[in-house]
């Protein structure tokens, strides 16, 4: 049995789509947008706005290889943000306090959402388009009950400051980007590589025959709604940290990016297929396109466009890859 | 005669006020294929969830070798060495042959947290338990099981389950949604798997391919065992009729017969 390298293979696995896609787009703003694109200065714009999105859209991406879906994350952005900001921006707590009760909360969503999707058995969509909007509602009416604020100020120093919120080489560069490269090592180390990711595979393409096969298919979902959520909570700790205040909206615009991102990079909508490489590249790829615009000459205003256009055919050019690999087969006699 | 690997004795199972099974009493020994025929309707499906342990009979018991056994989950039944494979082959059309092979007892290398699933090794073991049984068109563990046709997909799925351990092979309608060729494909291997002394229980509403490996018949009738015969002991013709509840068969081929002989040897339109 040959594993030597080939075009063909490479062409099969599921970030093929997203990588020649974000090659296009690198090549397209690097004509019309000229190499401060490609400066230190100019990647930092879109790598934050990658970074940001891509600890994200990356365990939401899991949710939709293992069939599901989780919207709530526009809520959890804002919900960790303000948690960090009443706990140590308010009440005057030390930030660690702030920092582990944002995520508690984001764990304790990722349960509420995970345990009404098992029992409940309704469509993880309508699930967490419910806790979407009651956690929007529990963040708006806390906040202005405790605070009488919609926007609540946080002072942070010390090594909170320096590990969640600040700025890395140069001062342009926001310290989520290392974060956001460090917890990708990890997840492709625990989707690809361990045996884990295979039941994540397993359950989106067959629920009942995953569980057959002895995976423990609720814990499993239970897991990752857990990881999605808190990873959205901690974004927005980390976005309250930054800029030292949070407000209760925003937060929404994650939703649909994140999507966008994953589905760009070759995820399944219906499950069972992605990669989190492809995920990585489909984050870049729609960061690219957001803040690219800036420095070329259009209009920015048909940014929202380009990202149309780029989704569909992100999506058409992943299905062609997909067939590809479905319908290869070696040749007769080796290669 | 060694006791049965697997035993029906007197199951019924009703669900609320409807009886689905009344009284079945089966038997299946190692190395013998049990071939349960039935049309649509007939309790076929609920038998077989009795035996792979997602329902559990209402009354009546399930024996394993002469004892006498409670499957009280699917689990509980695979651990036992009962293996059901599906119309479809209840396997993962994205995933790589390999990987759906060993999905839930992946193998590893490395050590401690560092484990990393041994995609070479889970490939070769996949790859060779399958053309152990005769299909030799696979030999990439990297290629998809969605672009395997219907027979190799069933194919690997039995050859999973003897790669596990079954002891017991539950076949439901492995043929029914295949051609000729993949048909003749799944019936070498349920061959090849009773060759290797397993039980096999062959589910199935064509009676040509019971009969191309069936050592033992049984057929269904609203949820009773209308017939239990051996090999030879009956024709296609008689075993039709019984499936269809009765000489509706023989007669419908007795009026096609006669339109045809009236009309110059023309069959009778379509009915609109």
């Amino acid at each position: 049995m040959s594993r030597t390298f080939s075009f063909g293979a490479l062409a099969r696995r599921p970030e093929a789509g997203a990588a020649l896609g974000l090659f296009a787009v690198l090549i397209f703003f690097a004509i019309f947008g000229g190499v401060t694109f490609l400066k230190p200065s100019g990647m930092a714009s879109w790598l934050n706005v990658a970074a940001n999105l891509g600890v994200i859209a990356i365990p939401l991406g899991l949710l939709m290889i293992a069939g599901e879906l989780d919207i709530s994350v526009g809520a959890m952005v804002p919900f960790g943000a303000m948690t960090v900001s009443v706990i140590s921006g308010h009440y005057g707590l030390p930030i660690w306090m702030g920092i582990a009760a944002a995520l508690s909360f984001g764990v304790i969503v990722g349960l509420v959402n995970g345990f009404l999707v098992i029992r409940t058995a309704v469509p993880s969509l309508i699930v967490t388009l419910g806790t979407l909007f009651a956690v929007q509602g529990v963040v708006l009416g806390l906040t202005v009950l405790i605070t009488k604020s919609t926007s609540v100020a946080l002072k942070t120093e010390g090594v909170a400051k320096v590990m969640f919120g600040d700025f890395v080489l140069g001062g342009q560069m926001q310290v989520m980007v290392l974060w956001w490269l460090g917890l990708t090592a990890l997840y492709v180390f625990f989707v690809h590589l361990s045996p884990f990711g295979n039941w994540v595979f397993a359950m989106g393409g067959d629920k009942v025959s995953a569980r057959n096969a002895g995976i423990p298919t609720e814990r499993l979902t239970m897991v990752l709604f857990v990881l999605s959520s808190t990873s959205a909570a901690f974004v927005g700790m980390c976005q309250a940290i930054l800029y030292n205040s949070a407000q209760v909206a925003g937060g929404q615009s994650f939703i649909f990016n994140a999507i966008i991102s994953v589905v760009v990079g070759g995820v399944l909508l219906t499950g069972g297929f992605g990669s989190v490489i492809g995920i990585f590249f489909g984050t870049i790829t729609f960061a690219i396109v957001t803040q690219g615009i800036y420095y070329t000459d259009f209009d920015r205003n048909w940014s929202s466009l380009i990202i149309g256009v780029l989704l569909l055919g992100a999506v058409l050019m992943n299905n062609t890859f997909r067939k590809m690999a479905l319908s290869y087969a070696p040749k007769k006699g080796g290669k | 005669m060694a006791a049965p690997i697997l035993a029906l004795r007197g199951v019924n199972k009703s669900f609320g006020p409807i009886d689905v099974l009344h009284d079945i009493t089966l038997e299946v020994r190692a190395g013998e294929v049990l071939c349960l025929l039935g049309d649509n309707g007939a309790g076929k499906s609920t038998l077989i969830k009795i035996m792979s342990g997602v329902h559990q009979p209402s009354s009546g018991t399930i024996e394993m070798d002469g004892t006498s056994v409670s499957l009280p989950t699917p689990r509980a039944a695979s651990e036992k060495g009962i293996a059901t494979v599906h119309q479809f082959g209840g396997t993962f059309p994205l995933m790589s042959i390999g990987r759906s092979f060993f999905v839930g007892v992946e193998p590893t290398r490395g050590f401690g947290p560092f484990k990393v699933y041994d995609r070479n090794r889970a490939n070769d073991i996949a790859v060779k338990a399958v053309r152990d049984f005769g299909i030799t068109r696979i030999d990439d563990g990297d290629r998809l099981v969605g672009g395997l046709s219907g027979g190799e997909r069933q194919s690997l799925a039995i050859a999973r389950a003897v790669h596990f351990g079954a002891r017991v092979l539950i076949l439901d309608e492995p043929t029914a949604a295949l051609g000729v060729k993949q048909a003749t494909h799944v019936l070498r291997i349920v061959n090849e798997a009773k060759r290797r002394g397993l039980a096999v229980i062959f589910i199935t509403h064509q009676v040509m391919h019971a009969m191309a490996v069936g050592d033992h018949f049984a057929v269904l009738i609203r949820g009773a065992v209308a017939a239990d015969f051996h090999k030879g002991e009956k024709t296609r013709e008689e075993i039709t009729d019984l499936m269809a509840g009765g000489a509706s068969m023989a007669s419908l081929e007795a009026e096609i017969e006669s339109y045809m002989n009236s009309h110059g040897g023309h069959p009778p339109p379509p009915a609109q």
